[in-house]
């Protein structure tokens, strides 16, 4: 497994001590995986550009053509990335399992398909290591954001040009991800664009998760008032003698009357006769 | 039609209602100041409406805050700081610290078994506390070094704040490099003290109540308070964007009004223990209170004696000016940024640390409560409890800086000086 030759692990394999100067004693753990990445003719520069990228991502590829040619049709969009473009490893952190599929399929419809995704953000350092992605996708509301937040900020200290939150000139971007809960950090220095539609992608597709789950939960809720209707009808008809129909019509005529939803009359027919009389087994 | 209230007509600025100020916070006994100001009404006593906003972590904070999503926020004493300049790889934001919100109230834990080493390496210094525990961490240190030990880790929760800065100025005070001896991560507060039930840290330095968590699972043993280490030393403060400054001067002076009265009613003593219920709420902290109440009154389960101002073991919200933005605070902030290499770009530190540290607009605010503020604006630090002895004169940070041993000698501290305006 040639992503295992890059892992140093942060809790687990600590790293020699005594072996580096203070400089670098920390920041070693991103250097160790940048001079595997970067191979030792490419000196880091002070920030990234677009140009050393194309580069740098031709020489690494191999491990990711294979995986990009298992599934080969995925999407109209795959034409329109370049090799070196649909090859950008996406991390996605999720404990959210439908969000995360939601996320997973969206990268995969636009054309990305080297995503892997995380359900957990224990030793969260350790799996970036070991996965080494450009482009990390993380919930907003994740209390490990800050580990993230410190790993690239050590690496700023070091002058190793391999994070970015998000693109900090484009304040609209960053206000956009702030609004939909999704933080994005870029491990390597991607075009711009790239990272922008990687970027829009997610935070529609956070967007639609947001309405999903609104939508569910008017579904369960009418699903819920079903169920009340249906018990206040039961009680009616077995009490005063009335078919479904009818039973129906009351409530109906009721909630008209009173200027109220069915479900909160039936609801409030429920409640009284539970104060009425004594508990019993439901049913 | 109805009467405006007094307040609103002495000040004639707030003309349609009152204005709706949303603030985050993280869940610390230090969020206090927000929420007592919410709960006991003295937002709405001085003419604005507090919305507040729990946050899971200080980044999101940070960006939130930058972004517009907070007006304020009770933030690292750091990260306005941070935010201004634009470190970490961003494009700086120019944000004020408005008022100080807290000093004190974060302490350094370690493993039982972390405990149980110290003792063995130095009970003296081990059971002395404070900056003294440090002494036998460095033993402990030595002896894993020659028997080829795993190094340990300690953890803290951001990068920019006084808990990063004040744990590596105890472990360096006692000869430990806080870089080559150990590994310093960060865990969020709410893992840190299951991070070190794991073993996947040996200790660590949080505000209360996760060291008072950590110590009533039985996991780790309380070594030293931040007191011991600087009394009343900067915490927290109210930071925002300097343009909500700008765009809403009346609101954030009423704001800094409400926020300060909350602060005098937590230092009175006999209201700790309702706050303490107000915070154990789940939409605040959701700790129970008597957890709470062990960092709030002053009745940590500790190892070793407490070494400090009796006064000022306990986190302090009002008493002593608390809430005064000291420059001098800020630019010793900045000293450590320099200090561990968070900042290369020079700058002037005095400049931004009165372009970020606000006494101006303070004394203005709270001179209608009459409130009575220093007439100075920095003062030289220490002189009693700080970091064992030494002090810092805010008017020579570089000199300082030079002084000060285990720093990033990278850094080109001649770059730095004051270049002529």
């Amino acid at each position: 497994m040639p992503e295992e030759l890059h892992a140093p692990c942060h809790f687990e394999k600590p790293r020699k001590r005594g072996a580096f100067d203070r400089r670098d004693a920390v920041p070693c753990l991103l250097f160790h995986r940048r001079a595997h990445k970067l191979g030792k003719s490419q000196q880091p520069a002070a920030r990234p550009t677009p140009h050393n990228v194309p580069q740098r991502k031709a020489k690494n590829n191999h491990a990711r053509v294979a995986t990009r040619q298992i599934n080969p049709g995925a999407g109209k969009s795959t034409l329109e990335l370049s090799d070196t473009e649909t090859a950008i490893k996406i991390l996605v952190v999720d404990e959210n399992p439908i969000r995360r599929a939601i996320i997973e399929e969206g990268l995969k419809l636009a054309g990305y398909e080297n995503v892997v995704s995380l359900a957990s953000t224990l030793r969260l350092v350790d799996h970036i290591y070991r996965l080494d992605p450009d482009v990390i996708l993380m919930d907003f509301e994740n209390p490990s954001r800050d580990v993230l937040d410190q790993m690239f900020q050590i690496s700023r200290i070091v002058r190793r040009p391999i994070a970015m939150f998000v693109d900090q000139s484009e304040r609209g971007s960053i206000s956009a991800a702030v609004d939909a809960g999704v933080s994005a950090y870029i491990v390597d220095g991607l075009k711009k664009e790239r990272v922008s539609a990687i970027l829009e992608m997610t935070i529609s597709r956070f967007r639609a998760f947001d309405k999903l789950r609104a939508e569910l939960d008017e579904a369960k809720s009418a699903l819920n008032d079903r169920k009340i209707i249906d018990r206040a009808k039961g009680f009616l008809m077995k009490s005063k003698g009335l078919d479904e129909a009818a039973a129906y019509k009351l409530l109906r005529q009721t909630a008209m009357r009173q200027s109220r939803k069915i479900a909160d009359v039936a609801e409030s027919l429920l409640s009284a006769i539970d104060l009425l009389e004594p508990p019993r087994g439901e049913k | 039609m109805t009467a405006i209230p007094d307040s609103a007509q002495s000040d004639g600025t707030l003309v349609d209602g009152i204005l709706e100020i949303h603030a985050g916070f993280i869940p610390l006994i230090d969020c206090a100041p927000l929420v007592i100001a919410r709960e006991q009404g003295f937002d709405t006593a001085h003419g604005i409406s507090l919305a507040l906003h729990k946050d899971v972590s200080w980044a999101n904070i940070r960006d939130k805050a930058e972004a517009g999503v907070f007006d304020c926020a009770i933030m690292l004493a750091p990260m306005p700081l941070a935010s201004t300049l634009g470190l970490g790889g961003r494009a700086p934001v120019p944000m004020i610290a408005a008022m100080a919100t807290s000093l004190n109230g974060n302490a350094i834990t370690v493993s039982r078994s972390l405990y149980g080493e110290m003792l063995t390496a130095d009970r003296q210094h081990a059971q002395a506390g404070g900056m003294d525990a440090a002494i036998s961490l460095a033993r402990v240190i030595e002896r894993r070094k020659g028997d080829g030990s795993q190094p340990l880790t300690l953890g803290m929760v951001y990068p920019f704040s006084c808990h990063n800065y004040d744990l590596r100025y105890w472990l360096a005070a006692a000869g430990i490099d806080p870089v080559n001896d150990l590994n310093l991560v960060v865990v969020p507060p709410p893992l840190i003290a299951d991070s070190l039930k794991s073993g996947r840290i040996d200790g660590f330095c949080v505000g209360e109540p996760w060291n008072s968590v950590a110590v009533a699972e039985g996991s780790g043993t309380i070594v030293a308070t931040k007191s011991e280490l600087w009394a009343d030393s900067p915490e927290k403060v109210l930071g925002m964007r300097a343009a909500f400054v700008d765009d809403n001067r009346d609101g954030v002076e009423r704001l800094i009004r409400a926020v300060t009265e909350a602060c005098a009613w937590l230092d009175v003593p006999a209201n700790r223990a309702a706050a303490a219920e107000i915070l154990a709420k789940p939409e605040y902290i959701g700790i129970s209170a008597n957890i709470l109440a062990r960092g709030l009154c002053g009745s940590l389960t500790r190892g070793g004696v407490f070494n400090g101002n009796p006064e000022g073991e306990t986190i302090v919200f009002s008493k002593g000016g608390a809430n005064f933005p000291w420059v001098s605070h800020a630019a010793w902030l900045l000293t450590q940024m320099i200090r561990w290499g968070q900042v290369r770009t020079p700058f002037d530190i005095a400049e931004v640390a009165r372009r970020v540290y606000r006494p101006d607009l303070y004394r203005a605010a709270v001179a209608p409560l009459g409130v009575t503020t220093p007439e100075m604006d920095s003062k030289t630090e220490g002189g009693g409890q700080f970091f064992g002895g030494g002090t810092f004169d805010p008017s020579e940070p570089l000199a300082y800086l030079e002084r000060t041993p285990l720093r990033d000698t990278n850094i080109d501290l001649k770059s730095f000086r004051r270049t002529p305006v």
